[in-house]
């Protein structure tokens, strides 16, 4: 065991200890804040596995926009300090049950195919922004650009969603929910 | 290799090193600075008036679909940075050009489109 | 042999305790003399007579006496505030610019350390520093400060992209994400090739800090300080200190990418003033800029990101085209000689 294994195992379990703390503390926002630190393991992880670019943009992506929209998420339907008693659900055990075995089935995917699968960290910068490059553009061109669709479908998916249906076509009613326009202060109180 | 492990190591060290500057001055701050706490100071601070009802408030749901935009096109962007080191090396021509022209013209749809409906304007 | 091997190492300590006292210097100093640069610029411009006072000569001791009054305040803890976080947002919102500062260079060959995705981490590490305005402004149980909060992921949210994009746009004129990469490519002609990007990643960069005209979340007039309203003492200062921070990084970056870096003549001696130079000119340009424009709205500082910066990112981006001889020239856009077009 080297110094880097050592390194990779400590960021893991660092990783697993946010990851259920995201699930157990009783504070929604401490739950997404959890979370960032969680990604911030993941992403040291990848750094210490050579791939510096997926490893950044993890921070980038994760950290940077998909916890940001989980705030704005809370933020909207509710935003207590202090713990809020109805994050715990009863169904304790067939919820756990699910998650332990969507946990494996996740698991067993991911080790499955790459038990035996030994990439030597030393030969080649395997993560680095040309090779990703390469590999992206010179074999997996299609799969890219099929990516970018998916990506505008998810778009006008939700540009749809949130629009209300009120007949007027070039407006979006968006602010039906809270008091008309602007910030709704003080709205929220429970 | 090595190169890049040193590199990092440096950047861990760094963040190490922060962390301890933030930590020693707030430490240092603690012995300097006075502590006598009151109700008074420890209410919300709301312009001098008293404040009212819960201090977390609902905010405003078009934050949200920005934040959901974002996230669909910063997705969509991160590809560019492989793009970016790669074209101009042997071997990747006007097609890999063009490849990533596709992909910027579904983005700019996707921008034409929630332009067009009206989402990106706020009021 | 072991002793020679034992001298190695002792200089590679040496190196790196060099190089971390070095960028840790820079993070302390180059704020300040930023800071100092804003008191008396806007002094002069806005005849304000307040930054010219302290020490006699021309107020030098301006910041002397807030660093003195900043340590010596109390720390209020409100009551309905979230007490861990309230007191770590700082720290969050501070460190990834010291973070930042590592790779940027200073020279032909003063710099931190090289990161082969230096460009991709340094973005990475900007929106990391938003998180920490948003996290105050909700652990402090004020109404404001959570609009503040609110408004400063929104800010983050519309203009990450743009940078992001012109950042790819400089990334791929130089075949590189290395910062010292990019320096080492910059001609002169990239001024007017990259020049839409140039503006673009100036402007999403100041709205990233909420430097006017785009200080919506700490809007003085609507919202008191925004996320920061309940902060006092030396956690207040730290948010002041990320903010000329980010002044720095967001200028030395500019420089970096658009201007060059330490190009200039005699770049091997004189790398590192040509580098500062044009750093501090961005920054008194961003001081300027406050002396200058009226804040923009919400609704303004929306449209111009999504309406305005993220076509033209775009543009940037499609107008950069690759030659016949194997490296990028020009785009569409471009003088007719090139031969790419």
């Amino acid at each position: 065991m080297t110094g880097l294994d050592v390194a990779v195992l400590g960021f893991g379990l660092l990783m697993l200890a946010a990851a259920v703390a995201v699930v157990t503390t009783k504070q929604l926002v401490h739950a997404a804040l959890w979370l960032v630190v969680s990604f911030a393991a993941l992403a040291a992880c990848y750094l210490l596995l050579t791939a510096e670019i997926v490893a950044w943009v993890q921070v980038l992506i994760y950290v940077g926009a998909i916890v940001v929209l989980l705030l704005f998420g809370i933020m909207l339907t509710r935003s207590p300090t202090g713990p809020s008693s109805d994050v715990d659900t009863r169904n304790r055990w067939p919820a756990r049950t699910v998650a332990l075995a969507v946990g494996a089935l996740l698991a067993s995917t991911a080790i499955g195919p790459f038990w035996s699968t030994y990439l030597p960290l030393s030969a080649s910068s395997a993560g680095s922004a040309k090779v990703l490059g390469t590999a992206l553009f010179r074999f997996w061109v299609l799969p890219f650009e099929l990516l970018s669709l998916l990506l505008l479908a998810a778009l006008v998916a939700a540009v749809v969603l949130t629009r209300a249906k009120t007949g007027r076509s070039d407006r979006p009613v968006l602010a039906r929910s809270s008091s008309g326009r602007g910030p709704a202060i003080g709205a929220g109180r429970r | 290799m090595d190169h890049y492990f040193s590199g990092y190591a440096l950047v861990g060290l760094l963040i190490v090193l922060g962390i301890g500057f933030v930590a020693t001055s707030f430490g240092a701050n603690a012995l300097l600075r006075p502590s006598r706490p009151s109700p008074g100071k420890q209410s919300t601070y709301e312009c001098g008036v008293e404040p009212t009802d819960g201090g977390w408030a609902q905010s405003y749901i078009r934050y949200y679909v920005f934040a959901y935009l974002y996230v669909v096109f910063a997705v969509d962007a991160v590809f560019v940075f492989p793009w970016a080191t790669i074209l101009a090396t042997v071997g990747f021509g006007t097609a890999t050009l063009l490849e990533m022209f596709v992909f910027l013209g579904v983005l700019a749809t996707g921008i034409c489109y929630t332009w067009r409906k009206g989402v990106l304007s706020w009021v | 042999m072991g002793r020679l091997h034992l001298r190695y190492d002792m200089m590679a300590v040496l190196t790196i305790g060099i190089r971390l006292a070095a960028v840790l210097t820079g993070f302390l100093v180059l704020p300040l003399l930023v800071g100092q640069l804003e008191h008396k610029a806007m002094a002069h411009m806005q005849a304000r007579l307040g930054p010219m006072e302290a020490g006699r000569f021309h107020g030098w001791a301006q910041l002397v006496a807030d660093g003195v009054k900043f340590v010596q305040k109390e720390h209020v803890l409100p009551d309905r505030a979230d007490r861990a976080m309230f007191s770590l947002a700082p720290a969050l919102a501070l460190l990834p610019y010291l973070v930042i500062l590592v790779v940027i260079p200073l020279g032909p060959s003063l710099l931190g350390v090289d990161l082969d995705a230096g460009l991709l981490f340094v973005l990475a590490a900007m929106g990391v520093s938003v998180l920490g305005a948003v996290m105050a402004g909700w652990a402090s149980g004020n109404k404001y400060a959570q609009l503040g909060g609110m408004r400063s992921a929104a800010q983050l949210m519309a203009y990450e992209l743009p940078l992001v994009l012109v950042a790819g746009s400089v990334a791929m004129a130089a075949g590189t994400l290395s910062l010292p990469g990019i320096v080492a490519a910059w001609s002169l002609w990239w001024l007017g090739w990259q020049g839409i990007g140039a503006v673009v990643f100036f402007t999403a960069g100041l709205a990233e800090l909420h430097r006017p005209p785009f200080d919506m979340p700490v809007a003085d007039s609507e919202i008191i300080m925004g996320p920061y309203t309940e902060y006092t003492g030396l956690r207040f200062a730290f948010f002041l200190l990320a903010e000329y921070a980010g002044i720095v990084v967001l200028c030395a970056l500019t420089a970096t990418l658009f201007l060059g870096g330490w190009r200039g003549p005699y770049e091997q001696q004189l790398g590192w003033l040509w580098m500062l130079l044009k750093t501090f000119a961005l920054s008194f340009v961003v001081i300027w800029m406050r002396a200058t424009y009226p804040r923009l709205r919400a609704d303004q500082l929306q449209q111009l990101a999504w309406k305005v910066l993220v076509p033209l990112a775009l543009i940037q981006t499609g107008r950069d085209r690759r030659g016949e001889g194997g490296g990028v020239r020009c785009g569409y856009l471009g003088p007719a000689w090139c031969t790419g077009c």
